[in-house]
């Protein structure tokens, strides 16, 4: 099942660096959790969605987007993952207190 | 797989659209920002001018789904050119669509007998119309928002006006027979998720809402076929309305007896009850919280000064700019240089029609060297004006607060 899911996401990578030709690669910031982030949100959505929306959001902001992006959009992020992404975004795109 | 030679070309092309762009007239005198102040730091440090096949360069918001910006110089024309006309997806699943195999398929259980039409059909069997309207995102200035909300962060250029042609979509449902028991059109495009668990972009219209003789198909766009990243070969047109219902790539439309309970009808695209001055209700679609967006707030935009602009004593200055509403038109428009203190009437230009933007046009000969604060708020014929105070809501719609503009005089 891993495998299969490995495949199909590098198909669709692929899949999309060919649609999307000018997509450029957003540089997140180095720290704990930035594969996590790098792996699960790239499925759907390109990375710049995060610095975009940065730096606002709080803690509750920031898990309730990736909440909302697993029980509304289905992102399939392991559920440990998830508090390791939000911590992610709450340190690197948080906002600053 | 990328090539090697595709990608140094890639790159050889980036750095000459880089070299190219600081020649550009624009990015000598800075008029070509990513976005004003106000934006979020995040949305300024990432937004970058990109090229999508078949468009100029665009202020990119998001590569995927692409989300693309029209720099506001561009709004000092009428008719906002094709190839700098907005892009906005929720969803990267984006066809290129081929439209001798494209058909539009009419069905739902309001309808007395399915349709399958191709593009010749609807070319050649309905009676054409033009309509010049205004296509706004309802969350056109959502950046702007304080506290910021999260979402697609916009700046003022997520809109954009155009002449569109096409049919009546009462025309195409009349000839489906439209059964009495029909209570909502819903309305579906080629475009889609990437995750089957995504929900898709289906979006819903009240019947009443979906016959208005303003409703089309369309399928040109300033007399040229649609963009692509605008919807070709066709796409809904509800005039007055955000563009959340201007479905794309349109494919499939059912007329149903039963309120739609898709995502992007029951739970996105909603506002706050109470809080907005809307006509145009949906009301097979309100709770007791709140209600799908509708009908546009009327708004004006500056187009052609700059916040921080300096100019001459003893040079007149002009200020331009557009207004717009749902579809009621413009009453006036007043504009002010002393932060609101006094007010006067600027001149309305031509009038396309209640859907399109109106220009409009100010000149002012300051008296004194100094700062001065420029102003400019619509009112539209149902007397609502622009509101000093932003209206908060938790999508961030509806921005229609009076901009202020700094400029200096020397």
């Amino acid at each position: 099942m891993k495998r299969f899911l490995f495949s199909a996401f590098l198909f669709l990578c692929l899949f999309f660096v060919q649609a999307f030709g000018q997509e450029q690669p957003i540089g997140l910031r180095d720290g704990p959790g930035r594969e996590l982030v790098e792996g699960n949100c790239a499925i759907c959505h390109s990375l710049d969605y995060p610095v975009m929306n940065s730096p606002f959001l709080d803690r509750a902001g920031w898990e309730k987007t990736v909440n909302k992006m697993v029980s509304v959009y289905g992102a399939p992020i392991r559920k440990e993952d998830i508090p390791k992404i939000v911590d992610y975004l709450t340190k690197y795109y948080g906002k600053k207190e | 797989m990328i090539s090697r030679r595709g990608f140094l070309k890639g790159v050889a092309c980036s750095f000459a659209m880089a070299a190219g762009r600081f020649f550009e007239p624009e990015y000598i005198f800075g008029m070509d920002f990513m976005g004003p102040e106000g934006l979020p730091k995040g949305t300024l440090r990432e937004s970058i001018m990109a090229v999508l096949p078949g468009k100029k360069s665009l202020i990119k918001r998001s590569y995927r789904p692409p989300n693309y910006e029209t720099p506001i110089r561009y709004f000092s024309d009428i008719f906002t050119p094709n190839d700098v006309f907005f892009v906005r997806y929720h969803l990267s699943n984006i066809p290129q669509v081929d439209v001798k195999r494209w058909r539009l398929r009419i069905g739902g259980d309001a309808v007395d007998k399915p349709l399958e039409l191709t593009m010749d059909d609807l070319k050649r069997g309905f009676e054409p119309i033009e309509i010049v309207a205004l296509n706004q995102c309802s969350g056109n200035r959502r950046g702007l928002f304080k506290p910021h909300v999260p979402g697609v962060q916009w700046g003022y250029g997520a809109m954009g006006n155009a002449k569109w042609k096409g049919v009546r979509l009462k025309d195409i449902l009349n000839r489906a027979g439209i059964r009495a028991s029909a209570l909502e059109v819903t309305l579906n495009g080629a475009d889609g998720p990437v995750l089957p668990a995504t929900p898709d972009f289906v979006k819903s219209l009240p019947l009443w809402k979906a016959i208005n003789e303003n409703t089309l198909v369309a399928y040109e766009m300033n007399g040229e076929p649609l963009p692509h990243w605008n919807g070709f070969p066709a796409r809904v047109i509800v005039p007055g309305w955000t563009a959340t219902y201007w479905v794309k790539h349109i494919t499939d439309i059912n007329v149903i007896s039963k309120p739609f309970d898709g995502y992007w009808v029951k739970k996105a695209y909603r506002i706050p009850n109470g809080r907005f001055p809307i006509v145009e209700r949906f009301v097979s679609q309100e709770t007791e919280a709140d209600t799908p967006i509708t009908e546009m707030v009327v708004n004006s935009l500056i187009t052609n000064i700059e916040d921080g602009q300096i100019f001459r004593l003893g040079q007149p200055i002009e200020i331009r700019g557009v207004a717009w509403d749902g579809g009621y038109g413009m009453k006036m428009v007043e504009a002010s240089i002393d932060r609101g203190n006094t007010w006067q009437e600027a001149e309305l230009g031509k009038d396309y029609g209640s859907f399109s933007w109106r220009q409009w046009s100010f000149v002012f000969r300051p008296p004194r060297r100094g700062k001065y604060t420029v102003m400019a708020r619509a009112t539209n014929q149902i007397g609502q004006s622009q509101v000093f105070e932003l209206i908060r809501n938790p999508a961030g719609y509806h921005n229609n607060v009076v901009q202020l503009i700094g400029l200096s005089v020397v």
